[in-house]
C-alpha cells in the first residue's frame, strides 16, 4: 500500500494501515542497524533539517542517525542557538529554512502546534518530533515496534500509562495509535496530572497505579519532570515515588510476562525502582534502538519511499 | 440639515415602541415619528423600507489602542469600524500607552473623537493607577474629564482591598466599576478553555471557576460596598448564575457578554488558531447555551464586543505566545441576529440588547429615539446577506475568527448627531 502523508504531525492523522505500513517498513530497516555497514543510498542527496528549539538529545540523535544511515545530509539546528531565544520568531525562522530548501524538517518544539504552523508555510516534509505537550508520533511508534516485537500482536494487549499524563505528549501519541490498533489503554496518575476529558481519547482513567497495572501486558512509565516541582501539582517526588512509582511490588500486579517502558531519561527512584529499571522485564534500550529503525521509516515513507531498501 | 427616514420598521426597546412610521431629524435631533412624514418636511430621505430603524447602537466594551498602540488601532479607524457596524456609540478602555488613569489621556481621547471621529467615544478611566491593582486612580477628576465608568480591563484587580475600596469611592462619583473577572491564580499558564479540547491539542487550560470565583468575589463586594457593578464579557454558565442570583438579590450589577462567547465554543481553536484565542477563552457548548439564556431572560443586560485589535505580527505566531482578542464592531449587529433567526431573543430584545441596555449598564446619555432626543440612528437591513472578508474590514487590525463566515444582516446607514456619517 501507498503511504500518501507528506507530514507526519502526530499519530492522529494516521489511519491504522499506515501504522501498520510504518511498523512493517521499520522492520526491515532494524535489519540495517545490525549491519557492520550500516548506510543504504536511500535518501542520498537529501537534506534534513533538524530542528530542535527545546533540548532533547537523545530524540535528535534518534533522528539524526536515522537520517545518515539512509545516506541524507542531516543539519542540526539545537536548542541553545535557538532563534526563539534571540526574539525572531517561529515565521522568520520558517522563512530561513524555506530558504536553504530543504526536503525535510524534523521539529521538537516548546510549543504545542509549532509544526502544524510550519506544515502549513513550508514547501518540505514536516515530521514532528514532540510539540509542547501535544504530540510525539515517533516515540508512540517506536513504543509501539518494542510492543510487537514483544507481544506479538497489538490488537487486545492491556497497556498501562502511569505518570504525569497532562503534560505529556508521549500520552496523547500514544492514545491515539494503541486505539487504532486496539489496544486497551489504562491511564494513571495524581488528580493534578489528569487533563479534563482524556478519557474521551479512549482510554480508561485511575487515581490509583494498582488499578491500571493489574493484568496490563505493558506497562509505560512517563518522566516526572524535576521542574515543575514549583507548579503544585506533586507535594514531594518522595510521596510521588511511594504512591505512583513503579516498584516489584507493584509491577507484582501486572501480568507476568509484562514488559516494561519509558520513554526516557529516567528519574530512577521516582517513576521507576532502579531494581524495576534494571529488571529482566524492561524493554527500555529496546525501544532506544527501535527508535533509530521507525524514524528511518518514516524519512524514508514521506520522501515518496520510491526506491527499495537494500 | 433634516433628514427624513421613510417606511421603515421603528424599533426603540427604550420605549416598548415597534411600528413601521417614519422619522424626521432636525438640527441633530429627532424631532417626530409618525406614521407618515411629508416629504417635502426634508432635505435628506432615506428610503428604509424593509429595513429597521433603530436607535444608534452602543457599544461600551472596546479597545481602541490610541493613544500609544497605534499600530493596532486608533481612534479614527476604530471609530470608522463601529459606524460601519451600526455602532455609534462606543466606550473605550483605559489600557492605552500611556493608561488612562488621568484627565490629560480622557481629554485627549475626547478630542481626537471629536475633531477626527466618526462616532460618540466614551472613555473608561482606570480604577487604580497604571492599572497596577494597587492605588485607586482619581475616579473624581476622571469623572470631569468625561469618563463615565473605571476598569482596569485586561486585568483583574486582584486584591480584595483595593476591589472593596473601588466600589466603595466609585460611590461618591455615580460611575459604574467594570470588572475583569479573572483569578489569575487559577488561570496560571492556561491559553485556552481548559477541557477536553485543550487536553487534545495539548495546550494548558483556564479553568471556568478561574471566573466564577472573581465574579462572585466582586458581586459580593458590590453587595457588600453597593458599589455599582458591571460585570465585563461573561463567559460561563456558573457566571451567568451568580449574576442572575445577585440580581434576583438586588444586587446592584449588570453584565454584558460578547458574540464571539455566545457564537463560537472553543471547538475553533483547532487548529491552533490564533484568531479564537482570546480572554476569556471560548468555552464549552454548555456555558454558550447559558449565555443564550441569559440574554433572553434579561440576566445579561448588554452585548459588547471587547472589540480587541492586534496586529498580524502578534497572531501570526505559536497559539501559546498570541495576543488575546479579535476585532468585533462590524459582525456583532449579524452575530446578535442570529440569535433572532435561532429563536433565542426576539427582534427588540436584540436591538435593545444593543443600545438602551448598554447605555443603562454604564449610564451613557443614549439609546433612545425620543423626541428631542440626539439623532444617534442606525438603519438596519436584516435581510442583507454578506461574507467576512478580512480586507473589507475597516479596523486597522483583522484580527477574527469570523473571516469567511457568511453574515446576514448589516447597518446599511449609521447616523450620528444628526450626521451620516456611513452609508453603503
Ligand atoms: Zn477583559
Ligand atoms: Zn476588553
Amino acid at each position: 500500500m501507498a503511504f500518501n502523508h507528506k507530514h507526519i504531525l502526530g499519530t492522529e492523522y494516521l489511519s491504522r494501515e499506515d501504522i501498520q505500513l510504518i511498523l512493517d517498513t521499520a522492520e526491515s530497516f532494524r535489519e540495517i542497524n545490525t549491519r557492520s555497514i550500516k548506510k543504504v543510498p536511500t535518501l542520498r542527496g537529501k537534506t534534513i533539517i533538524n530542528a530542535f528549539f527545546e533540548n532533547s538529545t537523545r530524540t535528535r540523535l534518534s533522528f539524526e542517525i536515522a537520517g545518515k544511515r539512509l545516506s541524507a545530509d542531516t543539519v542540526n539546528i539545537s536548542g541553545s542557538t535557538s532563534s526563539v531565544t534571540k526574539g525572531e520568531t517561529l515565521e522568520d525562522t520558517a522563512r530561513n529554512i524555506e530558504a536553504m530548501h530543504p526536503d525535510i524538517i524534523v521539529i521538537r518544539h516548546g510549543h504545542s502546534g509549532a509544526p502544524h504552523y510550519l506544515a502549513e508555510r513550508l514547501h518540505c516534509s514536516v515530521i514532528n518530533a514532540g510539540d509542547g505537550a501535544h504530540e510525539h508520533p515517533s516515540q508512540a511508534l517506536l513504543d509501539m515496534l518494542t510492543m510487537r516485537q514483544h507481544k506479538g500482536e497489538i490488537d487486545g494487549l492491556k497497556v498501562a500509562i502511569v505518570g504525569d499524563i497532562a503534560h505529556s505528549r508521549v500520552v496523547r501519541s500514544n492514545l491515539y495509535a494503541l486505539n487504532k490498533m486496539g489496544a486497551d489503554v489504562h491511564l494513571a496518575g495524581p488528580g493534578t496530572m489528569m487533563p479534563s476529558g482524556i478519557e474521551r481519547l479512549g482510554a480508561t482513567v485511575h487515581y490509583d497505579i494498582r488499578a491500571a497495572i493489574k493484568d496490563a501486558d505493558v506497562v509505560m512509565m512517563l518522566r516526572i519532570q524535576l521542574e515543575r516541582q514549583g507548579l503544585t501539582l506533586l507535594p514531594t517526588l518522595r510521596e510521588y515515588a511511594r504512591f505512583f512509582g513503579l516498584n516489584d511490588d507493584v509491577l507484582k500486579l501486572a501480568k507476568a510476562d509484562a514488559i516494561v517502558m519509558h520513554p526516557g531519561p529516567m528519574n530512577r527512584g521516582v517513576e521507576i525502582s532502579s531494581a524495576v529499571a534494571d529488571g529482566p522485564q524492561n524493554v527500555i534500550l529496546g525501544q532506544v534502538e527501535n527508535g533509530v529503525a521507525v524514524r528511518m521509516a518514516l524519512l524514508y515513507l514521506v520522501s515518496g519511499g520510491e526506491q527499495a531498501v537494500e | 440639515m433634516k433628514i427624513l427616514i421613510k417606511g421603515g420598521r421603528v424599533i426603540d426597546p427604550s420605549r416598548n415602541f415597534d411600528q413601521v412610521a417614519d422619522l424626521l431629524i432636525e438640527d441633530g435631533k429627532i424631532t417626530a415619528i409618525e406614521a407618515t412624514i411629508n416629504t417635502n418636511a426634508a432635505d435628506h430621505v432615506i428610503d428604509a423600507s424593509g429595513q429597521l430603524v433603530t436607535p444608534g447602537l452602543i457599544d461600551i466594551h472596546v479597545h481602541l489602542r490610541d493613544p500609544g498602540l497605534e499600530y493596532k488601532e486608533d481612534i479614527i479607524t476604530g471609530t470608522l469600524a463601529a459606524v460601519a457596524g451600526g455602532f455609534t456609540s462606543v466606550a473605550c478602555m483605559p489600557n492605552t500607552k500611556p493608561v488612562n488613569d488621568n484627565k490629560a489621556v480622557t481629554q485627549y481621547m475626547i478630542n481626537r473623537a471629536k475633531n477626527d471621529g466618526y462616532c460618540n467615544v466614551f472613555p473608561i478611566g482606570a480604577i487604580t493607577k497604571g492599572m497596577a491593582g494597587e492605588t485607586l486612580s482619581e475616579m473624581g477628576e476622571l469623572k470631569e474629564a468625561g469618563c463615565l465608568a473605571v476598569s482596569d480591563d485586561g486585568r483583574p484587580v486582584s486584591d480584595g482591598e483595593v476591589m472593596r475600596r473601588a466600589l466603595e469611592y466609585s460611590r461618591s462619583f455615580g460611575i459604574t466599576v467594570v470588572s475583569h473577572t479573572e483569578d489569575l491564580s487559577l488561570v496560571g499558564e492556561g491559553v485556552m478553555n481548559d477541557g477536553f479540547v485543550a487536553t487534545e491539542l495539548g495546550l494548558k487550560g483556564i479553568p471556568w471557576v478561574a471566573e466564577d470565583t472573581m465574579t462572585a468575589r466582586d458581586v459580593m463586594l458590590a453587595e457588600f460596598t453597593g458599589g455599582r457593578l458591571h460585570v465585563a464579557h461573561i463567559s460561563t454558565k456558573g457566571g451567568v448564575e451568580i449574576v442572575r442570583q445577585a440580581k434576583a438579590r438586588g444586587v446592584n450589577v449588570t453584565c454584558e457578554a460578547t458574540p464571539h462567547h455566545f457564537t463560537l465554543t472553543d471547538e475553533a481553536v483547532r487548529g491552533y488558531n490564533t484568531d479564537a484565542k482570546m480572554n476569556p477563552p471560548l468555552r464549552s457548548a454548555a456555558d454558550v447555551a447559558a449565555i443564550r439564556a441569559g440574554l433572553a431572560d434579561g440576566t445579561i443586560d448588554a452585548i459588547a464586543t471587547d472589540h480587541a485589535p492586534h496586529h498580524i505580527d502578534e497572531k501570526n505566531v505559536e497559539f501559546r505566545i498570541a495576543m488575546n482578542g479579535i476585532v468585533g464592531l462590524e459582525t456583532a449587529l449579524p452575530l446578535t441576529l442570529e440569535l433572532v433567526a435561532a429563536g433565542t431573543i426576539d427582534l427588540p430584545r436584540a436591538v435593545a440588547l444593543l443600545s438602551c441596555g448598554p447605555a443603562h449598564a454604564l449610564n451613557i446619555p443614549r439609546g433612545t429615539l425620543d423626541i428631542a432626543a440626539p439623532a444617534d440612528v442606525t438603519v438596519i437591513d436584516p435581510s442583507l446577506e454578506w461574507i467576512v472578508v478580512r480586507e473589507e474590514l475597516k479596523s486597522k487590525s483583522k484580527n477574527t475568527p469570523f473571516t469567511g463566515r457568511k453574515m446576514k444582516g448589516a447597518a446599511t446607514c449609521t447616523i450620528v448627531g444628526g450626521k451620516i456619517v456611513f452609508s453603503r
